[in-house]
């Protein structure tokens, strides 16, 4: 065990625009765009916010794929940190062009697609990123794709036009090659926990759980971090010395997805991206849930691990892991422990886990045939905003009348919490209009909300009563289909009404 | 062959076997990238492949110091000690500047004198005047070491009293007996009188909310000393010669002890163009102190909050109108929330009075005005410059007398227009006759192409069909003054040189910041010399080649640059056919520029030739152009003449559905008919017209800046703030340049300016949104809808038309 928790630091190998490189000499909170653009000298990657909020920074990352391939998804290098990139490799903007304008910059240039130019390499990168895995489709498909990119030129029309041009190509077969550059990498990242050490920081990045166990166990101080979605910008807006992180992207324990008759596992460092059809699958709010969660870039990279153990009031996923009634599984050292996620936030910033203690799994059941469910969020903008309000509801019935009624929030209060009034106003009667409006009014008695620049708690509480009055009317079959103007339905425009 | 050509030009003068074996041209032959045609932004390439450089792409210069400025955290307070000696002492720290180290005149401001670099430590000026505000600089090796080091500064405040709202700023200025700037008014007619004759009358109030620009780069200035005291500086900015005159000033310097520079901009709006002079003023000031190169680059959240954004306002109206809809007479109080200096908010607030009208013919008004300070940033320049807000106040009003009056709110706003260019003109609130109005018949072709009658029916039967979702729609026009409304402002001037080659060298002082500028104006100097784009070489903006210019802003980048680069080609052409006649011996009017060739009287040479013998002959190749725009004349004392040379126009018809449970709404389809006169890139004008339609709406929809009670902005990155994303757009999207547009003035190629006016296309999203209420309360109360409209605005919106919700009811619910 002390063998496995105080390996010896090995320098950072990766492949960068097809060249290896080792660095072993700056801090490892450095990001991956202060690397690029400074020492590289690769000015083309862009910083926009340094948040994962606007894509100028987006770059391809490419790793094993377990299965003697590659995996390709887009992150924001502005809040990647360098050591998270040992073995695998990393393409900027300047790669794609080398050989000569590829048909997406054409396409780009063609249809107008710029004007000032500073975010087009990022949706340049983007949209070549989301072609290679197969995302671009139709029209929609690149939007969602480039929702995480921001332009304040063109108004994205022929940004879209171009995606679809590209969409149309068709994906080159790179199989050969991948095999080689997996083996490539596997060979950089080396054996074992990856320990990298530089200017009084430190780095740890076991790949297996068990040694992510006896790691966290050692160094109970550690900072945890998957996507970086979050801890980056500990860095990169606060300033935040993090002198000891744990990377828990490479733990290929935590990566697993179970989907069994009556019950889904997702190991923590699961995407976002790799959940949203998995938990797409048991409601489609869930899964358009997921694709409002975030920009792509942000879903690329951000892990339900992590969404859940950052304990923040307004994350999306735990209101409607705790509608469902899931379980997380927690491990420290070799124990292990299971809790309803609801009874893991304790109170702001607080949260049911010991040091050393990390969350290893969640445990989501699948609906049963008597069981209703919604989920819908409410923010400023639709795509890659922090809700104001998160609904998530799950009821149960026995023939017409409710037998459990699960009704969580995020945005209400400072933890994900459920509205037990409103529940209880539910329970034991059939869900009609005159259920539905005593619960409205009791969640008043649930939540006092905060006002803060996203919303003011009169709306927070509002549109909390209004979404279980949607709920209703949709379940009561007073109006055909769903009643919103956006979702999976809604995106459509004829099943709102259609515009003429 | 000609043998200048190989004795005096050398390697680049070599044609190509390719030019030898050309042959005549024929007469449909046409330059490449000529005017009028649409081709693509001259760094598009270098876009996409992410080789175009910006100020902070720049290979460093060795030994440059990166420099943080350390912001007051405090509204309104005095500083009673300010102690950087830890600051000093920390790591990496090259150097700490304060106000004391201001050789020259501590200010950055465009006009008035009023905004400090770094306010003064000792006397009345010790204070600061809101959070955010820089308080001094801090250069080390890294922007990291720097911003550690800056936290280390001991600072106290004493609080002062501070205005962060409208109503704040209204209380402390009436307390004062004193506005930030005087008020102003505009008078036509006897308003008073003619509202108390009018029929009926609509009075109101309307809020409209600010605006960042959020362009994608940030503000960022670098400086190399140069040898006698000298600096060059590179800055991201609109307005190169103020950017160059205030680091002058700052130093105590001529203005020729500065260069200032730039390629290019991620986007300006009006952000960069009296913002970008503090960056530079302290990348220079340290770059003088240290002997160093210096970078002031901001990261994201430090722009949001050190820099101005666009002006709040609140309009107060008041309309007198006959039963079918037509106005008698207006009344329109504008109150402008302009930060806590003056910067340009004189300019912008009279230019929200020049647009109080809008297209319409008011017949008698009186526009009040009056420019409030807060504590707060102080706003500035942002695409419209005034103009959007002041539109929003009569778009406003024109939806209420629909409502009131039971009308169709296009057949008001028709009813009113001013008259079509042709008829009798009338004049604005200003005295200016309108005289080449097209609104009328872009609107009449808008309502037919967007089908605006079928779809008001087809909106009509929706919401009677549907309790919770509702629709609304709304078409309406664009009305847009051109000319800075200072008139000294409105020139130009370039520098064009030909090269022996043939080739050409291209220098305005017009900045690039995606606009499209330098390919409009290259496209003029190409079109002037019949050579193909390619032979036009676009180069940086440089206070050093073109000076004393004038920002590149209020949408005059191409009328004013175009016309004097033309003019410079033009000086050159008329030089060479001038050397051609005399050499040839043909008349003048025989020496005639065709594509790439010139034809003297039978002859016909390459341009590269004739250029070629010119040289030989020793004419001159270079020269500058100057353009001054004529007729415009305004008496600002008399609140009357003709600030503007021409108006553009447009109009936009939108369809929106909001969910009255939740108050969220999307854009189901927007239409728009835009008038660029001739265009000079399509292309271009049309990136334009979407992007400022989009930008348009996201101010009028979820781009909201909240402060909070201490006077701190909380949205101040786009993880708070924001701006529309590409699912925002709505999918139906007919966007069409008005192909009869043509300018009735005389400017270059007849083309209209695009910049601006296309932004206030989006009033149509908003009204739209306010129909969708109305509805929602089924017409039984005209919806107070203030802006942003935000999915929290439209809800309370709708309790409020069905009568849930009173005012004061949403500060209850806050606490």
């Amino acid at each position: 065990m002390a063998q496995a928790t105080t390996p010896a630091s090995r320098p950072i190998r990766f492949v960068l625009n097809g060249e290896t490189r080792e660095v072993s000499d700056t801090l490892p909170t450095t990001t991956l765009l202060d690397y690029l653009r400074g020492p590289e000298r690769l000015t083309g990657t862009k910083e926009g916010c340094a948040e994962g909020d606007c894509g100028a920074c987006t770059v391809l990352l490419c790793e094993p794929d377990g299965d003697g391939g590659i995996a390709r998804r887009s992150v924001n290098s502005c809040i990647q940190f360098l050591p998270a990139m040992n073995g695998r490799a990393v393409e900027t903007i300047e790669h794609l062009g080398r050989d000569g304008p590829t048909p997406l910059q054409v396409a780009m240039v063609e249809n107008h697609a710029s004007q000032c130019g500073f975010c087009t390499p990022g949706f340049v990168m983007q949209l070549h990123s989301a072609w290679l895995t197969g995302a671009l489709t139709d029209r929609q498909s690149v939007k969602d794709v480039i929702s995480g990119n921001l332009c304040r030129c063109t108004g994205y029309g022929p940004i879209v036009e171009a995606g679809l041009e590209l969409a149309a190509e068709p994906v080159p077969d790179t199989g050969e090659a991948d095999a080689e550059l997996s083996t490539r990498l596997t060979e950089l990242e080396g054996e074992g926990i990856f320990a990298y050490e530089a200017g009084g920081g430190r780095w740890f990045a076991p790949t297996n759980v068990d040694d992510l166990a006896d790691t966290y166990a050692a160094h109970p101080e550690a900072i945890l971090v998957a996507g970086a979605t979050d801890v980056g910008l500990w860095v990169t807006k606060q300033y935040r010395e993090l002198p000891l992180l744990i990377d828990v992207s490479k733990v290929r324990d935590l990566m697993m997805i179970e989907e069994r008759q009556d019950k889904v596992y997702l190991g923590a460092s699961v995407t976002h991206r790799a959940a949203q059809a998995v938990l797409g699958s048991i409601h489609p709010d869930l899964g358009e849930m997921l694709r409002r969660f975030a920009g792509a870039q942000i879903r690329n990279a951000g892990t339900i691990g992590g969404n859940i153990a950052n304990g923040s009031p307004i994350g999306d996923l735990p209101p409607c892991l705790i509608a469902l009634g899931s379980r997380l599984f927690l491990r420290k050292g070799d124990d292990l422990r299971i809790l309803p996620v609801e009874d893991f936030f304790i109170d702001y910033g607080r949260q049911d886990r010991a040091k050393g203690e990390f969350v290893a799994a969640i445990e989501v059941p699948r609906l049963g045939d008597d069981q209703r469910f919604f989920a819908h969020k409410i923010s400023k903008r639709f795509d890659s905003d922090i809700s104001a309000v998160m609904a998530a509801f799950c009821l149960t019935f026995d023939g017409d009348v409710v037998r459990e009624a699960r009704l969580a929030f995020g945005g209400m209060a400072g933890v994900p919490k459920r509205a037990r009034e409103a529940e209880a106003a539910l329970v034991g009667r059939p869900f009609d209009a005159a259920a539905a409006g005593d619960a409205m009014a009791a969640m008043a008695g649930d939540f006092s909300p905060l006002t803060d620049m996203r919303a003011t708690g009169g709306y927070r509480l509002k549109t909390a009563q209004n979404l279980l009055k949607r709920f209703q009317l949709e379940q009561a079959g007073a109006v055909s289909g769903r009643i919103a103007v956006i979702g999976p339905q809604a995106l459509d425009l004829q099943a709102i009404g259609g515009a003429a | 062959m000609d043998e200048t050509r190989i004795q005096d030009r050398s390697g680049a003068g070599q044609p190509a076997l390719a030019e030898l074996n050309e042959r005549p041209p024929t007469h449909e032959a046409k330059i490449r990238g000529g005017v009028a045609a649409a081709i693509a932004h001259d760094s598009g390439m270098k876009h996409v492949t992410g080789a175009a450089r910006y100020a902070d792409d720049e290979p460093e210069l060795p030994g440059t110091l990166q420099v943080f400025i350390a912001m007051s955290a405090h509204a309104h307070a005095r500083i009673v000690r300010l102690d950087v000696s830890a600051v000093r002492a920390a790591p990496g720290v090259a150097a700490v500047l304060t106000a004391e180290d201001i050789p020259g005149q501590n200010d950055y401001s465009p006009v008035f004198g009023d905004d400090p670099i770094f306010p003064p430590l000792t006397g009345d000026g010790a204070v600061v005047q809101y959070v955010g505000q820089p308080i001094f600089a801090v250069a080390a090796e890294t922007e990291r070491a720097a911003r550690s080091a800056a936290k280390l500064a001991v600072v106290d405040y004493e609080d002062l009293p501070a205005a962060i709202s409208i109503d704040d700023a209204v209380a402390h200025a009436d307390a004062a007996g004193e506005d930030l700037l005087p008020a102003y008014e505009m008078r036509l007619g006897d308003a008073a009188a003619a509202l108390e004759a009018a029929p009926m009358r609509a009075k109101g109030r309307i809020e409209i909310g600010g605006q960042d620009h959020f362009y994608l780069e940030g503000q960022i200035a670098t400086a190399a000393p140069m040898e006698d005291g000298d600096v060059f500086v590179r800055s991201s900015t609109q307005h190169p010669s103020e950017v160059q005159h205030n680091v002058a000033k700052m130093l105590g310097r001529p203005d020729h002890a500065v260069t200032v520079e730039l390629r290019r901009m991620g986007g300006g709006f009006g952000g960069k163009e009296s913002q970008p002079a503090l960056f530079a003023a302290v990348a220079a000031l340290v770059a003088v102190k240290t002997g160093r190169p210096a970078k002031c680059r901001l990261d994201r959240d430090d722009d949001m909050e050190m820099t101005g954004k666009r002006h709040e306002l609140r309009i107060d109206y008041d309309l007198g109108f006959s039963e079918d809809g037509t106005i008698r007479a207006a009344d329109f109080s504008h109150f402008v929330r302009c930060g806590y200096s003056r910067d340009l908010s004189a300019a912008i607030a009279d230019r929200a009075m020049f647009h109080a009208d809008n297209a319409y013919d008011l017949k008698a008004a009186r526009i009040h005005s009056r420019r409030l300070k807060t504590h707060t940033v102080s706003n500035t320049a942002f695409r419209g410059f005034g103009g959007p807000q002041g539109m929003v106040g009569i778009e406003r009003a024109m939806d209420e007398i629909a409502f009131l009056t039971g009308l169709d709110p296009l057949d008001v706003r028709k009813r009113n227009f001013y008259p079509g260019a042709g008829e009798e003109p009338v004049v604005t609130p200003y005295h200016m006759p309108v005289t080449d109005s097209v609104i009328g018949e872009i609107v009449d072709e808008l309502e037919a192409s967007s089908d605006y009658r079928a779809r008001r029916e087809a909106v009509k039967a929706f919401n009677s069909r549907n309790a919770i979702l509702k629709k609304g729609l709304a078409l309406t026009p664009v009305k847009f003054g051109i000319s800075f409304t200072t008139t000294h402002l409105n020139q130009a001037g370039a520098l064009v040189h030909v090269y022996k080659d043939g080739s050409v060298h291209l220098n305005h002082g017009g900045t690039e910041m995606g606009q499209g500028l330098f390919v409009k104006v290259a496209q003029v100097v190409a079109e002037e010399f019949q050579i193909d784009l390619e032979k036009v070489k676009i180069t940086a903006t440089t206070t050093a080649k073109v000076p004393n210019t004038s920002a590149t802003a209020a949408s005059s980048g191409s009328d004013l640059n175009g016309m004097a680069a033309q003019n410079a080609a033009r000086t050159i052409k008329d030089r060479l056919i001038d050397f051609a006649a005399e050499r040839y011996h043909v008349p003048r009017d025989q020496v005639v520029f065709q594509p790439n060739r010139v034809l003297i009287g039978n002859m016909e040479k390459r341009f590269s030739d004739l250029v070629g013998e010119a040289y030989l002959a020793r004419i001159s190749l270079s020269s500058t152009g100057f353009y001054a725009t004529p007729e415009i004349t305004y008496d600002r004392e008399a609140a009357s003449g003709r600030p503007f040379y021409y108006f553009a126009y447009g109009a936009a018809c939108s369809e929106v559905v909001i969910d009255t449970l939740t108050g969220e709404y999307r854009l189901l389809r927007a239409d728009i008919l835009h008038d660029v006169g001739k265009s000079l890139n399509p292309a271009i004008d049309m990136g334009q017209i979407e992007g400022g339609f989009i930008q348009g709406m996201g101010w009028l929809t979820t781009e909201e800046l909240w402060w909070d009670d201490k006077g701190r902005l909380k949205t101040h990155a786009p993880s708070t703030y924001k701006i529309p994303t590409a699912n925002d757009r709505p999918d139906d999207f007919r966007i069409r340049i008005w192909e009869k547009g043509e300018n009735r003035s005389e400017t270059v190629y007849r083309s209209k300016a695009v910049g601006e006016p296309p932004f206030m296309l989006a009033i149509s999203v908003f009204s739209a949104l306010t129909d969708a209420v109305c509805a929602a309360g089924e017409g039984k109360a005209f919806p107070r809808l203030d802006a942003p409209a935000t999915p929290e605005r439209v809800l309370w919106a709708v309790e409020a038309v069905r009568g849930g919700w009173q005012p004061g009811a949403l500060d209850a619910s806050e606490t």
